[in-house]
């Protein structure tokens, strides 16, 4: 194994399909049109010296060492910004250009320490490598002149040095080492699109500057990276890099954090993390990375991992560390007592949507088969069930419709419920990519969100009430219907023409319009026809969305409006359009299609059906109960009620994710045995009998699926701290049950799902080792994957459409509970915050905050700051206000990174009518200025002290 | 939510909503093959009881759907 290095061809690719002929140093070469020389050379194999370009960003000609001679053109051309034409004959190498290369490399150098050996960079410094390439031997000018270098000059201050601005927690941006080649300005625009950075002065005086000459961390500096994966220098280094020294090896694998599922270089020494790297040939996120992914790694050797398995027989008892074999047999002596007691369906499991497909795939097998029942539930039930149901009904398949590449070619791109700036930065920032090249945005959304505003993107913005997404969809299908810009064409083709006809009536109807609605929604009906005329008329137009679609008591039949709305408009079925779920966690996709589901088998096959589990039977070599098991939801009401007594979850942490804590507490309490499998004690861990440690993602092998379906392998670089990769403490379990699963290696589990799921025959390792990654679904009629699906017509055959009522949910606004609050995340936190809250991101964000509008925040004498009681229906909880017009009068927003807030002691068991995904996002409270924390806050943070507690080792005989 | 009954009310007559703007004959069909597919056989037990002691608080559709659904289904028993 080696490092993995490359190749930076200086300039971006050119899409032209138009191929155009030249010479470079005697060799002919043929590149698209639109190809700098500069790229033109390095695919000959040619590198000309350069700085100031990289293919991540455009060409910018500001170094003037990648100089070339043209036959018949006068002077020395950039060959960065000099585009190839046909028949050109081009020299990187003459006496003249050797010189003019020299002297810039001599001006260079004569203001740059030279401390080589103890720089942070040395053995990656580009400028080191650029004096290697010209030859450069001496400084003619010397270095006592003006420079950036030294604190002191002559005795003097050196005004124009600078000291290391190390305020951000991952990187240091050390100005005397600067060569002002812009390279990071750039990314910061260009990639991630965030335009934090700038050059301040002219000339000598030029200087990279955060925001107005602020630190880093004061800026707006997301910490995506970019920039310092720009710098050619050390001026911008990995505090990582600086404190370990360069990598040795690398290994390429998947990112553990959101949906987007961004593929990573591990730069490793040995068995140490060096680096992450975002990978250019990823094609998720083509290079590109956010803070969590890039530095927020450290929490895989956090002092609070627990690493030893552990049992207690009461919840109150401390835990005991024991051996594995003791742990598994004393989680499988309870769980066949509790089936003994209460009967086969009274234990299940949660699967993660945090781990690999393998060991999905395997939960959820040891459930079916081992525990023979179908109590299998995962995540994905609260958070993307309905896009499950709702895409299912409509288009016959649950996945998403493109790739993410496919934004490149969207012109109105729709974003209802969700905030990619936050949730999904890497897709957000090709996204706006995409819009500063004049794509137009509109963001259907409660919350001004940083999607609504950015540098260069100005969205049309329907801020609608929580909880009213069918009436201003429907709203949005109105007035395409009423006003003729239905794409019939499309429709006739495609969809059952009955069904349209008769959903064309419904959405015409006076009720729907925007104007009949505006009272509910609080959408202003000239802005909603406006975005209804741009989405329909506009070109390519694309739906993404999140949970704010998804986590209502609508939120199926939210899903089934918006997929009505891309079929009458006909943006279905190429690149550019389509119908977007953004997955939050990394594998959702991946845990869903292994049948993660207890009415379904993997590859979305319901457990009714027999010639399906036949086929399971006839390979694990069981009978299978054909009738669906319990959701989640269901679970905790059934342990309340006595039958359901024991569980299994593998990477989720029920207890501070899922809705009204104090139902999740009642439940789990009840039940007799709670096995969790994780990093961490986690809260659900408060209320288990068992804990088996696990293994994080830079770990163990095998694949990730993310929210644009694609297949990609996770590989291990480092032994399991725990001693135990995930799949192999499922198998330990399973086999202290009685049931016998054996796999060498996670592929071999991989052949397993390839055998049995029809949309997964055409993928293996060697085929992921091969391409790199696939889409599902990969088998016979599509042997590289699906890019773009519903090509040419639908999966279930006619796009059905389906009509869309509006029902206002339950949970109503009132005289003692008048606001609207809602829930969501922020960039540097993740989920409930297990792995980032142990890392250096809280200095972000240590603390969920309440955002509350300026107006009601007066009338309750709320200032900036305080501490406010949060109270609903379900519970209360404390926390502080931010003050802020991003919520609109009447709502109330935070987020539910913290433990110690509770966010979910609040929200109640309302939930979607077609999957139960709880309705997270509309919560009808009141707030009230406090003190501190609330009596619940108090007792349950006793009770986790309490429950933490591990007895110490028994001396040894 | 108070009792456990209630909550499968509930959640039948949320289904039947959805299914009511559709019309009686689909409405009818469409909550049965949803409940037949989606809810776990103790809560399609515990449901069927209500409807014997009288189904209170269930929608017209919705009872006329648990109603056929009960004659078709053969739940195997608890244990």
């Amino acid at each position: 194994m080696s490092l993995i290095e490359e190749i930076d061809y200086g300039t971006p690719r050119s899409k032209s399909s138009t191929m155009v002929t030249l010479t470079i140093d005697g060799n002919e070469v043929t590149v698209p049109e639109g190809t700098s020389i500069m790229r033109a050379a390095m695919d000959a194999g040619h590198q000309i010296p350069k700085l100031c370009a990289t293919d991540m960003v455009d060409a910018f000609g500001s170094c003037r060492l990648c100089v070339v001679e043209i036959e018949g053109r006068a002077g020395t051309p950039a060959s960065c910004t000099t585009p190839v034409m046909n028949g050109l004959v081009v020299h990187t190498q003459s006496e003249k250009l050797k010189k003019l290369r020299k002297g810039v490399m001599e001006l260079y150098i004569s203001d740059h320490p030279l401390d080589c050996l103890t720089c942070g960079a040395n053995g990656d410094c580009e400028l080191q490598d650029m004096a290697g390439a010209v030859g450069l031997r001496d400084v003619r000018y010397g270095y006592e002149g003006e420079n950036h270098v030294f604190a002191k000059s002559h005795g003097e201050i050196n005004a124009a040095w600078m000291p290391k601005d190390e305020s951000n927690p991952y990187f240091t941006y050390d100005p005397s080492k600067c060569i002002v080649c812009s390279r990071c300005v750039r990314a910061c625009e260009e990639v991630q699109g965030t335009f934090a950075l700038t050059i301040s002065g002219r000339g000598f005086d030029s200087r990279v500057s955060p925001g107005m000459s602020e630190s880093f961390l004061g800026s707006e500096c997301v910490s995506c990276g970019a920039c310092v994966q720009a710098c050619p220098t050390a001026t911008l280094t990995e505090k990582s890099v600086i404190e370990i020294g360069q990598p040795e090896h690398s290994v390429v694998t998947t990112c553990a954090y959101c949906g987007v599922g961004c593929a990573f270089k591990a730069e490793m020494r040995g068995e140490e993390v060096v680096r992450m790297v975002p990978y250019k040939d990823g094609k998720a996120n083509r290079g590109h990375s956010c803070v969590k992914g890039r530095f927020a790694w450290g929490y895989t050797n956090h002092k609070e991992r627990i690493l030893n398995p552990m049992i207690r027989e009461r919840i109150d008892d401390p835990w005991k560390e024991v051996s594995w074999d003791e742990a598994f047999s004393f989680a499988a002596a309870k769980m066949r007592g509790i089936q003994q007691k209460y009967g086969r369906n009274a234990i299940g499991g949660i699967t993660s949507s945090r781990c690999t497909n393998e060991e999905t795939y395997l939960v959820q097998k040891l459930i079916r088969a081992g525990f023979g029942n179908n109590n299998v539930d995962t995540c994905a039930r609260v958070c993307h069930s309905p896009t499950g149901y709702g895409l299912s009904q409509t288009f016959g398949t649950s996945a998403g419709t493109q790739d993410f590449d496919s934004v490149e070619d969207t012109d109105v791109a729709v974003i209802i419920g969700a905030n990619p700036a936050s949730a999904h930065p890497v897709f957000a920032s090709r996204l706006k990519k995409r819009l500063r090249q004049g794509a137009k945005l509109i963001v259907i959304d409660p919350r001004r969100t940083e999607m609504v505003e950015s540098p260069h993107v100005k969205a049309l913005h329907l801020p609608l009430l929580p909880g009213t997404n069918v009436a201003v969809v429907t709203a949005l299908a109105h007035v395409i219907v009423t006003e003729g810009l239905v794409n019939e064409a499309f429709v006739r083709e495609r969809c059952d023409w009955a069904e349209f006809e008769e959903w064309a009536a419904f959405v015409a109807q006076a009720k729907h319009s925007p104007e009949a609605t505006a009272i509910l929604t609080g959408v202003d009906p000239k802005d909603l026809r406006e975005a209804a005329r741009v989405y329909a008329t506009g070109g390519n137009g694309a739906i993404y969305y999140g949970l704010g679609v998804t986590e209502h008591s609508q939120g199926s039949t939210t899903v089934i409006a918006i997929a009505n709305l891309a079929m009458a408009t006909g943006n279905i079925g190429r690149p550019g359009v389509g119908v977007n779920p953004l997955r939050g966690q990394n594998n959702v996709q991946g845990s869903c299609d292994m049948g993660s589901f207890p009415h379904e088998l993997p590859g979305y096959r319901h457990i009714s059906g027999d010639a399906v589990r036949d086929q399971f039977e006839a390979l694990w070599n069981v009978k299978l109960n054909p009738e669906p098991g319990l959701r989640i939801p269901n679970m905790f009401d059934a342990a309340i009620e006595g039958t359901f007594m024991g569980i299994y979850v593998q990477g989720e942490d029920i207890l501070q994710s899922d809705p009204n804590t104090k139902h999740v507490v009642a439940a789990l309490s009840a039940m007799e045995c709670v096995i969790v499998h994780d990093l961490f004690l986690n809260e659900t861990a408060n209320y288990a009998h068992v804990f088996l440690p696990g293994s994080s993602f830079l770990e163990k092998d095998g694949t990730f699926t993310n929210a644009e379906r694609r297949i990609q392998r996770v590989r291990k670089v480092m032994s399991p701290k725990n001693g135990m990769a995930d799949w192999e403490v499922t198998i330990g379990l399973a086999k202290a049950m009685g049931f016998e699963m054996n796999y060498s290696h996670p592929s071999e589990i991989m052949d397993e799902i390839a055998a049995l799921t029809p949309t997964f025959t055409g993928v293996s390792y060697a085929k992921l080792d091969e391409l790199g990654s696939v889409q599902w679904p990969c088998n016979e009629k599509a042997p590289e994957g699906t890019p773009v699906m519903h090509i040419g017509g639908f999966v279930r055959g006619k796009g059905k459409f389906i009509v869309t009522e509006y029902v206002a949910t339950d949970e109503r606004t009132g005289p003692r509970f008048p606001l609207l609050l809602t829930t969501g995340r922020i960039l540097s936190q993740y989920n409930v915050g297990a792995q980032t809250r142990r890392t250096e991101n809280v200095v972000w964000h240590a603390e969920d905050l309440l955002e509350i509008h300026p107006h009601d925040a007066e009338q309750r004498g709320v200032r900036d700051g305080d501490w406010v009681r949060l109270t609903s229906r379900a519970g209360e909880t404390t926390l502080r206000a931010e003050i802020t017009d991003r919520v609109s009068p009447g709502v109330v927003y935070t987020t539910f990174h913290h433990p110690d807030t509770q966010a979910n002691v609040i929200t109640t068991d309302y939930s979607d009518w077609a999957t139960n995904c709880p309705e997270y996002k509309v919560t009808a409270v009141q707030i009230s200025p406090s003190n501190g924390p609330s009596d619940w806050q108090k007792s349950y943070d006793e009770q986790a002290r309490h429950s933490r507690r591990i007895a110490p080792a028994e001396a040894a005989e | 939510m108070s009792s456990p009954a209630d909550r499968l009310v509930y959640m039948a007559n949320q289904i039947g909503m959805f299914f009511k703007s559709q019309g009686h004959d689909k409405a009818v069909p469409g909550i049965a093959d949803h409940i037949k597919k989606f809810w776990d056989p103790r809560m399609k037990r515990a449901i069927f009881a209500h409807l014997d002691a009288g189904g209170a608080g269930l929608e017209p559709n919705v009872l006329e759907a648990l109603t056929s659904l009960k004659q078709t289904a053969s739940l195997p028993e608890a244990h």
